[in-house]
Order: structure tokens, then C-alpha cells, then sequence
């Protein structure tokens, strides 16, 4: 088949990036994004090697109690069961970052589920599953985490789970907004027009637009899910068998004035892995945010 | 000929905030045969678009719906079909091309997996042979270099061109009926004209019914071999394209014909001034109070007018009319 000739028309290939491919190169121009990402990466390397480059039991005292920085070989000391500051920083990333991630999983799983129906279905669907959203929202996070925590044992799947279960309502709110968007647009429609079923519509038209913003938010969902299994641990509410910073923060509180050390390294620790997370988050959205692009 | 797509008393309604019904499409008539272009025509509002949408069977539900009539394609009654055999029928037998080639395709993925998508949809396609049907597509649709164009996103593609991919998306399956709403409108008029002669010779390869939806009488007189005249969800005239253009009936029409403005060759001729239609076209809450809808916009509106709704009528050969200026004429049944 061949169409009636279009005048004056040179095959112009305008040479355009993905939409990937220009999402990082916005991400690149955002230096401090770039600095957490290195960072984050780092505390990730750190976090899968140490456990190799130091196999020993982090819970094992190796020294003396609450022995200040730098003396006897140890370098961030020990703290008040002379258990090393080092090793404890070193293990304890792996239920921070573990935690983080998973809950970070679980609240964008169930966010999307029940934004993306509400959004996309309307009607009675949308007024049961926000109605659920809302009643997850009122609820005071923290409180509802330990109750979660408490009615299993405290252990890095209940603690993930609770995290999961507290932060999701924000998430669902905004990819029911996003649906509510998308799905009056005119390539939504077309869809329906080629004959596509909803399952489809929903999971591969609309959904991969409604990314950017999901994605942003994704990032910082972690943030916060490493601050709340931070709060949990110095709650005591932490998995007795797994490290964590939280942990430390909690065990060592009552000497702080004795010895600042073991809390304020830890501290430090989730202070600078949390911030990493958040400039990261801040990049991807410039990343997505089409406004900042060409400047 | 017989007709391949037959619409019979189509009505369609929709619920109101206050609790009332709107019938925004009222006893709508109209048939048309394979390879044939129909037009149907009239001010934005007048359910132009909800024809299309009703005959897709895509009509939002709630607070829409299909109250009553029979959309008959090749003799099935598309009204009685479920869903799934909708979903099949969809983009398969009929399919749409739509107003906004700049929204129309989704930014995220690329045209050649947009145009692909229909066929692996209804012909159950692999990956490559649908890739290499949207190349096949492209060139048909006069995209150059379709084998690079079929990776590029929709962004890459200028208006012109993104029109160009919707009309290859809808044609992919070569469908029985192509519904084109207002193909053109956001387009500028040299590439409207380029996007006509396409579909033309498309029309005349695959040999599928056109309805072409637009409220430009120009496109009516270049593309359609008849017309239907919409106003308020009604029909209010219905003839072959020159007859409606030379001997229009319904003061509608005429308003509609008269507005079209005239470009002389020499400047310094004197140009009849551009016409226009006085007030608005009802909004949905207006319709449907007795007498003719388009009685308080029409200057040769009489008092009958106010009060009953007028019959179709036969005003000429092939040619009728819904209005009391001819209460002679016979009905036409």
C-alpha cells in the first residue's frame, strides 16, 4: 500500500531522547541528588560487604563498657555492653536499609491497589476503598505500628509489615489522583476504542504515566519507613536477633550523659542515610517534573 | 446497497445532578454501505460525538446509557452484545479516530508499539510481526522513514504526523466502519487536506464505511457522499451531500451553510458579510420541553414550533427534513 505523496517532506529524524535517558540526565544536574545516591550507594556497598570483611556476632561484647572514641584500636568505641560501635553501625544497616525497603514495597503494593482501583472504577468501589484509606489515615501511625508489631512478635517481617500498613493511605490517595487524571484523557479512550480490556487499561496505559510522581514518592517512603523502624527500635520494639541502629540508640539512652558516643553514631548514621534518601527523592523529581525540563 | 451499518431510533440518555433525565441523542436514524462516507454535522454539543461513542457502545455508564434503538452492524445488533464480543468488535469491525491527535496517543510508549497493539489485540500477532505491520502502517499512512519513525515516541511527532498514526492505529485491522470525529479540527488546513486525500484512498483500498463527524460543511463536501444534519441529539435533515449543499431545507442547515465564510480571488470584490446563527445550542438540561429544539434560535420560527415537536419529513427526492415549514410534505416513515 502506498499513501498519495506528502509534498515537501524530507524524512526530518529529529533526534529526541527516551523518556529514561532524559529522566537521568535531569537527575545528573541535581547535585545534591547525585550526592545521596552515591552516598546511599556506599552505605548499601558497606551494608553487603561488612558482614565478610567483619564476621563476628554484632551482639558480643569485644572491649571494655562505654569506651570513648578512638582509644584501644576502637574507633567509634563501645558502648555500655563493650560490644564495638563499628560492627554495631555495620550490622545494624542491614535491618535499616532491609526495613526501609520492604516497607517501602509494602506501601506502594497497597497503594497502588487500592488507589488505582478507586481511581480507575469510580462509583461504589472508590467510596468502600477510600473509605478504608481514610480510616487507615486517622489512625496515629506509631500507635498502630506497635499495636501491629505487638500482635506478632517484633521481628524484621512484622516490623516491615507494620511500617507498611501505616504509610500506605498517603500513597493510594495519590495514585487514586492520578487515575482520576489519566483516565479522562483522550489516549485512555482510545484504548476502550481498540478494545482493551480494563485490567489492561489500568496496568499498562494508565499506571506507567502515573510513574513519575509514584516513583518520587517511592523514595520517600523509604525515608520515612527507616525513621519508623528507628522509632520502633528505641520503642524496644526492634527483632531481639537482628542489629539495628534504633537498637543501639535505645540500649545506650540511659548513659548519654556519661558517654555520647553510642547514640549519637547511630544517630548519625540514620540521620545521613534518611537525608541520602530524601535528596534522591528530591532528584527523581526533578527528574519526572516535565515543568523543569529545558532549563 | 444494502446497508453494512444500520442505526434505528437511537436514543441515549443521561442522569442529571437534580435527579431529571437528558435525552441527549433522541430517535436517531441513519444507514450506510460499505465504502460509503457519511457526514454528519452540526454545532459542538449537538451529539455529534455521543453518536460515535453510542455506536462503540461507549457511552459512560453511569450516568449515561443506550435507552433504546438498534445500532445493526452487518445485520447484528451491536445493542444486544455483550461486552466481550464488543471488546472484539472494537477496533476490529469499527473503529475511531479521534479529535486530539496531540492526547490521543500515550506519551509512554512508542507509536509502532501503539499501532501494533491493535492487531496483537485482535489477530493475536507476535511481537515482530506487529512491529512489522505498524512499519507497514506508517508507510500507508505516507509517514516517511516508517522503520525509524515506528521507534520514536509521540512527542517526537509533530500534529500532522501524530493524526497520521491514529489513522494507522484505527486502520491496523482493517475495520468494516471507521468512525472519524472531527479528524482535522486541531489540525492547520494544508495538512487537513493532506489527512482528507488519506483517507479517501485508504477508503477506496480497504473499502470501509466512513462516518465522518464535523462541523465543517468544507470537510462535508470533500469527503461525504451524504449528510446528516444533527442538532440538539436530534436529526433535523438528512440528504445526499450536493442536495444538502445546494438545497438545503431545515433553516438550520441554511444557518449552518451560510456560516461557512467565502474567500473571493480578487480583494476588491465585495464579500457578503459571514453569517451567523443567533444564540447557543441547548445545553443538556434545556432538552427535551416540547416544540422544536431549535425553534428559539430560528428566524422563520412560527408558534407550532413552540409547541410540537416537528415529524420527519420528505421535503424532496432522498432528501428529508424535521421541521413545520414543510407540514405538507409527506411523512416519511
Amino acid at each position: 500500500m502506498t499513501g498519495p505523496a506528502v509534498p515537501a517532506e524530507e524524512p526530518v529524524v529529529i533526534e529526541v531522547e527516551r523518556p529514561w535517558r532524559e529522566a537521568w540526565r535531569m537527575f545528573r544536574r541535581n547535585t545534591a541528588a547525585v550526592a545521596g545516591l552515591v552516598t546511599l550507594s556506599l552505605i548499601v556497598l558497606v551494608t553487603v560487604l561488612g558482614p565478610f570483611v567483619y564476621p563476628v556476632d554484632p551482639f558480643a561484647p569485644t572491649g571494655p563498657l562505654l569506651l570513648p572514641p578512638g582509644e584501644q584500636g576502637f574507633l567509634l568505641g563501645t558502648d555500655q555492653q563493650g560490644r564495638d560501635l563499628v560492627v554495631g553501625l555495620l550490622y545494624g544497616s542491614q535491618s535499616t536499609l532491609m526495613v526501609g525497603a520492604a516497607a517501602a514495597a509494602i506501601t506502594i503494593t497497597i497503594g497502588i491497589l487500592f488507589g488505582a482501583l478507586a481511581g480507575f472504577y469510580r462509583g461504589w468501589v472508590e467510596e468502600v476503598l477510600m473509605r478504608i484509606t481514610e480510616f487507615f489515615q486517622v489512625l496515629p501511625p506509631l500507635l498502630l505500628a506497635m499495636v501491629v508489631v505487638l500482635l506478632f512478635s517484633p521481628s524484621i517481617y512484622s516490623i516491615s509489615i507494620a511500617i507498611g500498613v501505616v504509610s500506605w493511605p498517603a500513597t493510594a490517595r495519590l495514585v487514586r489522583a492520578e487515575f482520576l487524571r489519566l483516565r479522562e484523557l483522550d489516549f485512555v479512550k482510545a484504548e476502550r476504542a481498540i478494545g482493551a480490556r480494563n485490567v489492561r487499561i489500568i496496568w499498562t496505559i494508565i499506571l506507567p504515566n502515573a510513574a513519575p510522581p509514584l516513583i518520587v514518592s517511592a523514595a520517600l517512603s523509604v525515608g520515612i519507613a527507616i525513621l519508623f523502624e528507628a522509632g520502633l527500635a528505641f520503642l524496644q520494639l526492634s527483632d531481639p536477633n537482628v542489629m539495628s541502629w534504633g537498637y543501639l540508640i535505645s540500649v545506650n539512652r540511659p548513659q548519654i550523659l556519661e558517654a555520647w558516643w553510642p547514640v549519637t553514631f547511630p544517630g548519625l548514621a540514620i540521620f545521613i542515610t534518611v537525608l541520602s534518601v530524601s535528596l534522591i527523592g528530591d532528584g527523581l523529581n526533578d527528574a519526572f517534573n516535565p515543568k523543569l525540563r529545558e532549563r | 446497497m444494502s446497508a453494512l451499518l444500520e442505526v434505528r431510533g437511537l436514543s441515549v440518555e443521561f442522569d442529571l445532578k437534580d435527579g431529571t433525565v437528558s435525552r441527549v441523542i433522541d430517535g436517531l436514524n441513519f444507514e450506510l454501505a460499505a465504502g460509503r462516507t457519511l457526514g454528519i454535522v452540526g454545532e459542538s454539543g449537538c451529539g455529534k460525538s455521543m453518536t460515535a461513542l453510542a455506536i462503540m457502545r461507549l457511552v459512560p455508564v453511569p450516568p449515561g446509557r443506550i435507552a433504546e434503538g438498534a445500532i445493526r452492524l452487518a445485520g447484528e445488533n451491536l445493542l444486544d452484545a455483550t461486552e466481550a464480543r464488543m471488546r472484539d468488535v472494537r477496533g476490529n469491525d469499527v473503529s475511531m479516530i479521534f479529535q486530539e491527535p496531540m492526547t490521543s496517543l500515550n506519551p509512554v510508549y512508542t507509536i509502532g508499539d501503539q499501532i501494533g497493539e491493535t492487531v496483537r489485540l485482535h489477530q493475536g500477532l507476535g511481537r515482530r510481526e506487529a512491529r512489522d505491520r505498524a512499519i507497514e502502517m506508517l508507510r500507508a499512512v505516507s509517514i516517511p522513514a516508517p522503520e525509524k519513525r515506528v521507534d520514536e515516541y509521540p512527542h517526537q511527532l509533530s500534529g500532522g504526523m501524530r493524526q497520521r498514526v491514529m489513522i494507522a492505529m484505527a486502520l491496523a485491522c482493517q475495520p468494516q466502519v471507521l468512525i472519524a470525529d472531527e479528524p482535522t479540527t486541531a489540525l492547520d488546513v494544508t495538512v487537513q487536506a493532506q489527512i482528507f486525500d488519506l483517507l479517501k484512498e485508504l477508503q477506496q483500498q480497504t473499502h470501509a464505511a466512513v462516518i465522518l463527524i464535523t462541523h465543517d460543511m468544507g470537510a462535508i463536501a470533500e469527503m461525504a457522499q451524504r449528510v446528516v444534519v444533527m442538532y440538539a441529539g436530534r436529526k433535523v435533515e438528512e440528504a445526499p451531500v450536493d442536495e444538502m449543499l445546494t438545497n438545503p431545507k431545515h433553516p438550520y442547515t441554511r444557518g449552518l451553510i451560510a456560516c461557512v465564510p467565502h474567500l473571493e480571488a480578487d480583494p476588491a470584490l465585495e464579500r457578503p458579510p459571514l453569517m451567523e446563527i443567533p444564540g447557543v445550542v441547548p445545553s443538556v438540561a434545556e432538552l427535551g420541553r416540547g416544540g422544536c429544539p431549535f425553534a428559539p434560535r430560528c428566524a422563520e420560527a412560527m408558534d407550532r414550533c413552540r409547541q410540537d415537536m416537528p415529524p420527519e419529513t420528505a421535503v424532496g427526492e432522498d432528501h428529508t427534513a424535521a421541521c413545520w415549514l414543510y407540514p405538507d410534505a409527506e411523512a416519511a416513515a
